[in-house]
């Protein structure tokens, strides 16, 4: 009954148009001058790349992006052939050579801006669902079903929430209403607007953010029941006030981005605010020693987490670690130690600066991990009482259902987000005054490129147009709700496990050689 | 407190402006003209200070060395004239081992003596050859000092190029029986090697050698190129001798400490005939990495070599075969053969060819090397760009010949303060402390075969494609 009552509510999309006035697409269409300002091709095209006002009487620029290229051909409203005056032409926009890299492709970066515009899967042909690096997810297919029927439950009749405790320690059973949430970006190292807008994104949709390690604002506490506290190493801006606002404490040992190595935030971005949050002097860089100094071992762990449980009697706890090679014997040790989350953050991801070697080399990728801990949490006969969490190289909303089917209860999310706010992962975080998008920045005029709703708009629709894709899937396999996809590894596979004959059936793996 | 060995970097900016990968594309015809919102002034890295000039000067498109790839200048330009494309002198710069990324990073190394740092996560492939199919381990709540990121000078880079004995014996009054072989140490495991090409000017032999000297490492030199005016710094030079010349260079050149000897059949009976001439005097001996490199490691070790030098080619390749393995492989392959002689102890390996940034180096650590040399990184450092026109005599477009030494120097000496502080990370991350713990510590690394067997195994069943792809 209760079910019933609560359908799966998702707010409403609210569309909204990039901070540029020169979008990026995969198509350009340019207007030469023999344009006579007829209107026609306002008239004609339906995705808006023509636009007009009323009582202007001039042809405006082309919104590129909108544009669905060639394929549009077949139309009867493809204006370049209907221009009357041929002042139109189209072509493939060369700039995607510089854009995107092997894990975050041209066109994934760009249909990400587009779902965070409109909420809904591009109409565009981009490839989202795959990027290029020729390995773990982009390997990895959900298995073709005999009928690709569309019956099946409607969107609002699939469950996508995910239950957060699974104790029965008489702590809250919460769930968030996706099976996403926002990982770590702390005050100090990302725009304040940014932050805060995550969190008014997180509220909407019913799930988390985390503060990361930078002390809670008091910006947050409208959301305080969407925000996680983060208990880093550096132990900044942690106070008992902000355990006890918290529904969900993060410790962090170690991040995917640079297992092992502690954090880093530059003397530049502590201004007297980020200062003052975490105690510091203005100007000083801050390192976040490796491990915990208090942490040594399991039971040093367990000391941690029942410190927080008592501080705050309604608290679930999670535990952030990297992905070592025992990282399955971490995981069981953190349940035993009493969390309720155990969070693995893969070596591929990430969202702040880091010495490119650690990003690339030190730890297992996600992909590995998920499988590992899955099974021996199972093996372990634990499994059922603890929520797993990935994160670390989940970029896009296959992704995601990926990881749920190796094993995860669900996911963080940093990157994406960041992409959704039009991150074109320049990767120059850190560099002089920080994002030159004006997202990862404190610099007084950068950090205000930004405002709350359009970061919170932006986001929610980013994943309002995955939960399309995720409803897909699960109707394709029958399912009602996301908690039957985990662990359901049986229907993946994976292309290089494929006799050729199989594999044909699937969609290859992009293998395109970038320039780097 | 004693004293920790420590790389002083020092910015030294390049002489030319390094190739860039990006270039500006403008429609000018769309150009307003002189816009007083023109993005090129607003560039927050302010990369067009140099060459901002009113469009109706410029001749040529402009190559952004210092373009940070933001994509405001494009997306804000009110009349949106501008795209980008990637410069066709990057497109052909190195090649698909030496990439134009590893020679960009490299110089960065150089130019500022900083390791490279970047956000917003990994960008490359999943898997890749050779070094790029394993990771290195991490550890959550071991490290070796108590002291997190501050703790990091504690961690010792040094290995010995000496050799070792097995076991002391003594006699019955308690005396040892063999004498104490030397001990021959340096403080970080990468040696320099003359290059095979390039402009190889008094000039850049100085600025390789003062470098080398300066961080306590060796140069390996053809005995060709050795001067009087390289006599100050006979302690860091390694000549390559062969059994013809190396009487006459070992009396020509007073103060070498250390030789290399290329191998041959002959070399074990040289080595023990020097061994009895110059107590004191570190031989290595250089063998080509091919299918008979193991065997060779063994017979030397057996000799009393201090070093064993192994040669790959530029791209780590292993020699004079049809279907050559990487370096990779043909470390662990030497460096089981001994651990199962039971004499890895007693010799050291050193690998040179195809070390081309950092992780290497820690990788080649990790499979079974102490030590390994680069060459085409230094003329790297020096801003060379692989075009290889001086293999044909022709002229150097960044004049490497004509550089300052000291300015050589410093380049040098930041590239290599880069790569160890990139090795005390990976370190650091695996709670390792020294560096000669880290010889063959496999463990402590991850490899693409075993991951995929592991964890993708028990859910997809057998892999049915080989390699990589």
């Amino acid at each position: 009954m209760k079910n019933r009552k609560k359908k799966n509510v998702f707010p409403e999309t609210r569309v909204t148009p990039s901070r540029f006035r020169n979008t990026i697409g995969k198509y350009t269409v340019r207007r030469n001058s023999r344009c006579i300002s007829c209107g026609l091709c306002a008239k004609l095209c339906p995705y808006g790349v023509h636009q007009r006002y009323e009582n202007f009487n001039k042809s405006l620029r082309p919104v590129e992006h909108k544009c669905i290229g060639f394929a549009c051909r077949e139309n009867d409203f493809f204006c370049i052939d209907r221009c009357p005056e041929q002042a139109l032409t189209l072509s493939l926009n060369p700039i995607l050579d510089t854009l995107g890299d092997y894990r975050w492709t041209d066109e994934m970066l760009i249909a990400h801006w587009e779902m965070a515009e409109t909420g809904n899967l591009p109409a565009v042909d981009l490839e989202y669902s795959l990027g290029n690096s020729g390995g773990g997810f982009d390997k990895i297919r959900f298995k073709l079903t005999e009928t690709e029927s569309c019956s099946g439950p409607a969107d609002e009749d699939i469950d996508m929430s995910v239950l957060l405790n699974k104790r029965s320690d008489g702590r809250p059973e919460k769930t968030i209403s996706m099976p996403c949430y926002g990982g770590g970006m702390s005050f100090g190292s990302t725009a304040l607007n940014v932050i805060v807008g995550r969190a008014r994104a997180a509220k909407r949709l019913n799930t988390l953010t985390c503060t990361g390690e930078g002390g809670y604002p008091e910006e947050f506490v409208p959301y305080a029941d969407h925000v996680i506290t983060q208990v880093a190493t550096g132990l900044f801006g942690v106070r008992e006030k902000t355990i006890q606002y918290a529904p969900v404490v993060e410790f962090k040992y170690a991040q995917g981005a640079k297992p092992g190595l502690g954090g880093h935030l530059l003397g530049d971005k502590v201004t007297p605010r980020v200062a003052a949050m975490r105690e510091t002097v203005v100007g000083n860089a801050l390192f976040s020693p490796f491990p915990f100094h208090s942490v040594y071992s399991v039971e040093d762990h367990k000391k941690h987490v029942d410190w927080v449980k008592e501080i705050n009697p309604r608290v679930l706890v999670s535990v952030k670690v990297s992905t070592p090679s025992d990282v399955d014997m971490v995981a069981v040790g953190s349940y035993y130690a009493g969390a309720h989350i155990v969070h693995i953050d893969g070596s591929y991801g990430g969202t702040g600066a880091a010495p490119d070697i650690a990003k690339k080399n030190i730890a297992m990728p996600i992909e590995y991990a998920i499988p590992k801990v899955h099974k021996f949490l199972t093996e372990e006969g634990v499994r059922d009482k603890v929520c797993l969490i990935a994160s670390g190289g989940i970029r896009n909303g296959m992704d995601v259902v990926k990881a749920i089917a190796l094993g995860a209860d669900g996911v963080v999310i940093g990157t994406a987000d960041l992409v959704a706010l039009e991150c074109v992962r320049c990767g120059n975080c850190e560099s002089g005054r920080g994002c030159a998008r004006g997202i990862a920045t404190t610099d007084s005029e950068l950090g205000e490129m930004i405002t709350e709703e359009w970061a919170e708009n932006r986001i929610v629709n980013m994943y309002l147009a995955w939960r399309k894709e995720w409803c897909m899937i699960l109707r394709r396999f029958g399912m009602k709700s996301i908690r039957e996809l985990v662990g359901r590894s049986d229907l993946l596979v994976h292309l290089d496990y494929l006799e050729e004959s199989e594999r044909i059936k699937y969609q290859p793996a992009p293998n395109i050689k970038l320039v780097i | 407190m004693p004293k920790k060995y420590q790389v002083p970097v020092k910015a030294a900016p390049p002489r030319f402006k390094p190739i860039g990968k990006y270039t500006t594309i403008e429609f000018r015809e769309d150009c307003a003209g002189s816009c007083r919102k023109c993005v090129k002034k607003a560039c927050i890295y302010n990369i067009f200070k140099d060459n901002y000039k009113h469009v109706a000067h410029m001749a040529e498109p402009e190559y952004l060395y210092a373009c940070q790839s933001c994509f405001r200048c494009v997306q804000e330009c009110t009349r949106g004239i501008f795209s980008r494309v990637i410069n066709p002198e990057y497109r052909s710069l190195g090649d698909d081992y030496w990439q134009a990324d590893v020679i960009h990073r490299t110089w960065y190394q150089a130019h500022t003596g900083k390791i490279p740092v970047s956000g917003a996560g990994y960008r490359g492939p999943f898997v890749g050859e050779g070094f790029d199919s394993m990771w290195t381990d991490m550890s959550e709540i071991v490290r070796p000092t108590r002291d997190g990121i501050h703790g990091r000078e504690y961690i010792n880079t040094g290995i010995e190029l000496s050799r070792r004995n097995s076991r002391l014996s003594f006699s019955e009054d308690g005396s040892p029986v063999d004498g104490m072989p030397p001990v021959f140490e340096i403080p970080v495991p990468v040696m320099l090697r003359q290059p095979k090409f390039g402009v190889l000017s008094e000039n850049v032999l100085q600025a390789a050698v003062r470098a080398a000297y300066f961080l306590g490492t060796m140069f390996f030199i053809n005995p060709e190129y050795y001067s009087a005016n390289l006599a100050r710094f006979a302690d860091c030079l390694v000549p390559c001798l062969s059994k013809h010349n190396y009487i006459d260079f070992l009396e020509r050149a007073p103060g070498i400490r250390m030789m290399e000897l290329s191998y041959d059949n002959e070399s074990g009976k040289i080595i023990s005939g020097l061994r009895a001439l110059k107590t004191g005097l570190i031989i290595s001996a250089g063998v080509p990495l091919n299918s008979e490199a193991a065997s060779r490691a063994v017979e030397l070790a057996e000799c009393g070599a201090d070093t064993i030098h192994f040669y790959a080619d530029s791209r780590g390749r292993e020699l004079d075969s049809e279907n050559p393995r990487f370096i990779k492989e043909m470390i662990r392959e030497v460096h089981l053969r001994l651990v199962g002689k039971l004499i890895r102890n007693r010799v050291n390996l050193v690998f040179s060819g195809g070390i081309a940034m950092a992780e290497h180096v820690a990788k080649a650590i990790i499979c079974g090397a102490d030590g390994v040399t680069i060459d085409i990184p230094l003329l790297i450092a020096l801003e060379c760009r692989l075009c290889y026109r001086c293999r044909d005599d022709k002229a150097c477009p960044v004049k490497i010949g004509d550089i300052n030494p000291d300015w050589g120097k410093q380049r040098i000496i930041n590239l290599v303060g880069a790569w160890r502080n990139q090795l005390i990370e990976v370190m650091g991350a695996m709670g390792i402390r020294e560096a000669r713990r880290l010889r063959g510590e496999v463990g402590r690394s991850m490899w693409f075969e075993d991951l995929e067997k592991e964890n993708f195994g028990p859910i997809f069943g057998e892999k049915k494609v080989s390699g990589l792809v």
